[in-house]
């Protein structure tokens, strides 16, 4: 099972990927780890894209990760923005004392 | 076999990096070994044939993306952050909710994974004929050029609302 | 001149007086306050009227000219003599005319003679009860027939001597012009009610002469007293007009006229029956009519106020409560012959008043002390036997009773007035007596007179009185229970007026000493009409004599037969329902004529055997205190009408203001409050509770929903790891 390496062992890379990225958000009280696992979990999904984009032959898998790329660098530009404003205004960069967004 | 054990190294790396990123105290040091798991990924993208994805993925992802991390960590004083408690209260919770899925995600490749065996890698027959990059090329502006505009349109976007976020007085 | 067209005029004449009077009056008398000068020794009864007493006004003079003398008169200006002559002279003229009159309707064949001057009140036709087409009319008209002939030459003949006694009576007071004024307008109004040819008009001087009654009597308006007895004297008289006007409208839409002439002719034309079955329409007119009748000349019920009308001046009472206005309501049920012809009921009923009046009064009579008061009371009480007379269907006796009592009463009145002169103002009887030999011609006139009413044989009450005494008990409507209670009555009259005679002018002399030195005969002018009264009661029964004396020639008999044409249509009908008149012994009637005279003169006796010596008080028994307390009629009317029915009225209807409407409008603020209140409820817990209701479900069930949202971002993450999860194993299950 180990050795000849097929897709299925990337499918399970990218989930192990993916489910560590997704600890991370929900797990971590630092914005700024949150936002790095983010960008994790959207590794984890071009590891998926490109192992499928290898398994079929056909490129398009790839494209789409370019494209997966470029809006994670958009996010993070705009993420990071967005920290940089919280910051200034609450002083605070752990996410469980930013709960402004309630009843 | 040595694809096997350059698998294995480069997953070792990007599920390795990734854990240890989650869990460190200093920020910067997550970033680091952020970098690492995503040359990892990089890796597995050299090994799966997608070249211009790998140099992408060094170029932009680690290059570019990891080094605004960067510079914003050292922006933002953290020092007061990592002498606080790194998780939350519901980690718990949440480690048990990513069990219970990543158990079900396994079951799914399990029970699914014969209706990959369709037809085994066309082996080598990329050699000939054009490169990764140039094929990418092929397909992105032509059949993809839509969505590229936009994509570009969208980090025009991105752009101006970074600068206006990161603004002091707008 | 042909006097039967200008009997318009003869009410004009006083009419004419009386408006100079009371328009110029006041600049012509000098002495126009009405003060009255009082003697310095005036005696206190508190009804008593003080006659003033100037020496200097004893001398006599003609009885026209009044007195002037020498001396000090001079506040006695031109302008008074001016008063003293022309409005006597008024009341000669109208009585010159009416002479005149009647002379040339004696000369008539048809003895009816109707002067119209204008149409007073037109109506439009309308429905009578059975359905004929009437329509209202009442004219300024006169209407000279026998009955009214005799009623103006009372008024007009009595009224004349009564002004000219006044001349003398009245030169003390004040309000000389006032005082004839009045006395002209009542002459005027009486000879209205007399000469008119329509109820309305008749209505007009009925009411005319209850007014000037009012504004006589209370002629000393400053005294309380005076006034409280002229309204009195209104207010009682006005009950009786509401049943005489209420009376008049049924007349009218029963019979569709009101004028005489028409009304006597559709009542004796046959289309109305007698109501002998029992009591119908006719019949409450009839009685309504009647009401009216007791109002104006003091019949019971509505006699009280004539015993209070002595506040008036003595010449008022005479011709006023005597002679004319008191028997108004005689004329009246004389003139309706036609009517109570008819309605045999009422005519029972004016019989029984009449005779409960004259015994009832007569019996008042017995204890009373003033001597106005007594005569009064007779008053009452002879036309009460004028009514009873009616009542049998004897209208011509009625009628000759109220002549010939016109004579003797006026001047019993005039009489007394005379003895209060006398007497610088005393009127109570127990201070007079042995005054005979010193006010001789006053003594012997006022003897003439209590012997005429007293019934003595000759004298005209006698005729008079004897027949009515007989119709009552003959005739066919008659009854001889009260010719019992008639009888009764003439024993009474006789004994009080003897009382009355002995007590003032035999015995000894009770009177107060101050008083005595002053005592004189009257002037002239008062004692000749004395004089001309006393003829007048001695002779003028001799042309009514009875058909029993027949004897003596039809010329004595002129009354009788002067009136037969007004009552002879109303006794043919009468007669026609009720078989003829019956025929009754003459040997009955000359012992029941026996035997009146008999009582007469064993009461003249009687009394004289109290009386003549003098005066002893009575032993004061209960009797003797309910008569002389009128019966406490006064007390049960303040009683039942004024404190019941005015005074209890007005409370009660107090207490329904206040209890019952202003009860229901804080009822109806009450209910308004307390729905109010139930809306108030209904509002806050009702409707705002659905409000509430709403809000609290809505709370209640986002309360659940409200925690979810912590503003957490990572437990917002966390939901959607689970919620993959599920999914997950949703596929995983199938």
């Amino acid at each position: 099972m180990l050795y000849p390496i097929t897709t299925i062992h990337y499918l399970v890379l990218s989930a192990a990927l993916l489910l560590i990225g997704t600890l991370g958000v929900l797990a971590r009280r630092n914005i700024v780890i949150i936002l790095m696992s983010i960008e994790l979990i959207l590794n984890a999904v071009n590891v998926n894209l490109i192992a499928f984009s290898h398994h079929f032959g056909k490129v398009h898998g790839q494209i789409f990760a370019i494209f997966v790329i470029t809006i994670a660098v958009a996010e993070a530009a705009v993420g990071l923005g967005i920290l940089i404003a919280l910051f200034r205004n609450k002083e605070t960069v752990q996410a469980d004392e930013i709960d402004l967004l309630k009843w | 076999m040595t694809d096997a054990i350059f698998f294995y190294a480069f997953a070792l790396l990007a599920v390795g990096g990734g854990v240890l990123m989650i869990t460190r105290r200093s920020a910067v040091h997550s970033a680091i070994w952020l970098i690492v798991s995503l040359l990892g990924v990089a890796g597995l993208y050299l090994l799966q044939k997608a070249e211009f994805l790998f140099a992408v993925q060094i170029v932009l992802y680690i290059g570019g993306i990891m080094v605004l991390f960067l510079f914003v960590i050292m922006l933002v004083n953290l020092d007061e952050a990592s002498r606080q408690r790194q998780f939350n209260r519901q980690w718990w919770i949440a480690l048990a909710a990513l069990a219970a899925v990543g158990v079900e995600i396994v079951y799914f490749l399990k029970a699914g994974g014969s209706a990959f065996r369709l037809s085994p890698p066309e082996a080598e027959a990329g050699a000939a004929g054009p490169g990764n990059t140039e094929q990418i090329a092929d397909v992105l502006f032509s059949e993809y050029l839509l969505p590229f505009e936009v994509a570009s349109l969208l980090l025009l976007v991105a752009i101006v609302g970074s600068v206006l976020m990161a603004k002091k007085r707008v | 001149m042909n006097f039967l067209d200008a009997i318009w005029l003869i009410p004009l004449f006083p009419l004419f007086g009386a408006a100079l009077m009371l328009l110029l009056g006041k600049k012509l008398d000098p002495q126009a306050a009405s003060t009255v000068m009082r003697a310095p020794d005036m005696v206190e009864e508190p009804d008593d009227h003080a006659h003033g007493h100037g020496h200097s006004y004893e001398h006599g003079g003609s009885h026209d000219h009044g007195h002037d003398g020498h001396g000090h008169h001079h506040h006695e200006a031109a302008s008074r003599l001016l008063i003293k002559l022309f409005c006597p002279g008024m009341v000669l003229l109208s009585f010159i005319f009416s002479v005149g009159a009647v002379v040339q309707l004696a000369g008539k064949t048809e003895k009816i003679h109707e002067v119209v001057k204008f149409t007073w009140l037109a109506g439009l036709p309308f429905h009578t009860a059975d359905g004929r087409i009437a329509v209202f009319g009442a004219d300024w008209g006169f209407l000279l027939d026998p009955l009214s002939s005799v009623m103006i030459l009372v008024v007009t003949g009595v009224g004349f001597l009564i002004h000219v006694y006044s001349v003398g009576y009245m030169a003390h007071d004040g309000g000389y012009y006032r005082f004839f004024g009045y006395l002209n307008l009542f002459v005027f109004f009486m000879l209205m009610l007399v000469l008119a040819n329509n109820y309305a008009l008749l209505f007009v001087g009925w009411e005319g002469v209850g007014l000037c009654s009012y504004l006589l009597i209370g002629f000393y308006f400053h005294k309380k007293s005076a006034g409280d007895a002229g309204k009195k004297a209104f207010i009682v008289n006005r009950i009786g007009d509401a049943g005489f006007l209420i009376g008049m409208f049924l007349l009218f839409a029963v019979v569709g006229s009101v004028r005489f002439t028409e009304v006597n002719q559709t009542l004796t034309s046959g289309r109305f029956t007698a109501e002998t079955a029992g009591f119908g329409i006719l019949s409450a007119t009839a009685l309504l009519l009647f009401i009216g009748a007791t109002g104006k000349s003091a019949q019971v019920p509505l006699y009280v106020w004539l015993p209070d009308a002595m506040e008036g001046p003595t010449p008022v009472s005479a011709l006023i409560h005597a002679a004319t206005m008191v028997t108004a309501g005689v004329y009246m049920v004389a003139r309706s012959n036609a009517l109570f012809a008819l309605t045999p009921e009422t005519s029972l009923i004016v019989m029984v008043i009449g005779a409960l009046t004259a015994i009832l009064a007569a019996s008042i009579a017995l204890v009373q002390n003033d001597i106005k008061r007594v005569l009064a009371y007779s008053t009452v009480s002879q036309l009460g036997f004028m009514f009873m007379a009616a009542g049998a269907g004897a209208y011509w006796v009625a009628v000759f009773h109220l002549f010939t009592h016109a004579f003797f009463k006026a001047l019993l009145f005039l009489g007394s007035g005379s003895v209060i002169h006398a007497l610088s103002g005393e009127q109570d009887m127990r201070k007079m007596g042995g005054l005979k030999d010193k006010i001789p011609t006053t003594f012997r006139t006022m003897f003439v007179g209590s012997l005429a009413i007293a019934g003595i044989p000759g004298l005209a009450g006698f005729f008079s009185k004897d027949e009515i005494l007989w119709q009552v008990f003959s005739a066919p409507h008659g009854s001889t229970a009260v010719y019992a209670v008639g009888l009764i009555t003439a024993f009474m009259t006789a004994f009080y007026m003897w009382r009355m005679m002995y007590m003032t002018f035999y015995g000894d002399s009770r009177v107060n000493p101050a008083v005595a030195g002053h005592i004189h005969e009257s002037p002239a002018t008062m004692t000749i009409p004395l004089i001309v009264l006393a003829i007048g009661s001695a002779l003028g029964g001799w042309i009514g004599v009875p058909k029993l004396w027949s004897f003596m020639g039809e010329g004595f008999r002129l009354f009788e037969h002067w009136l037969e044409p007004v009552f002879a249509a109303a006794a043919r009908a009468g007669a026609a329902g009720h078989g003829e008149a019956a025929h009754h012994d003459t040997t009955i009637e000359w012992l029941l004529m026996g035997l009146s005279v008999a009582i007469a003169i064993a009461a003249i006796l009687l009394a004289r055997r109290k009386f003549f010596h003098g005066y002893t008080p009575p032993a004061d028994t209960t009797l003797h205190r309910t008569l002389y307390n009128k019966w406490y009629v006064d007390e049960i009317y303040d009683f039942l009408f004024i404190n019941g029915l005015a005074k209890g009225g007005g409370s009660l209807m107090a207490r329904f203001d206040a209890r019952i409407v202003d009860g229901g409008v804080n009822g109806a603020g009450w209910m308004t409050r307390f729905i109010s209140t139930l809306s108030i409820w209904w509002d806050v817990w009702i409707i705002d509770g659905f409000v509430r209701l709403t809000s609290f479900l809505v709370r209640l069930i986002s309360y659940p929903v409200r925690i979810v949202q912590s503003g957490y971002v990572q437990a917002y993450a966390l939901v959607f790891v689970v919620g993959v999860g599920l999914v997950f194993g949703y596929y995983l299950m199938r």
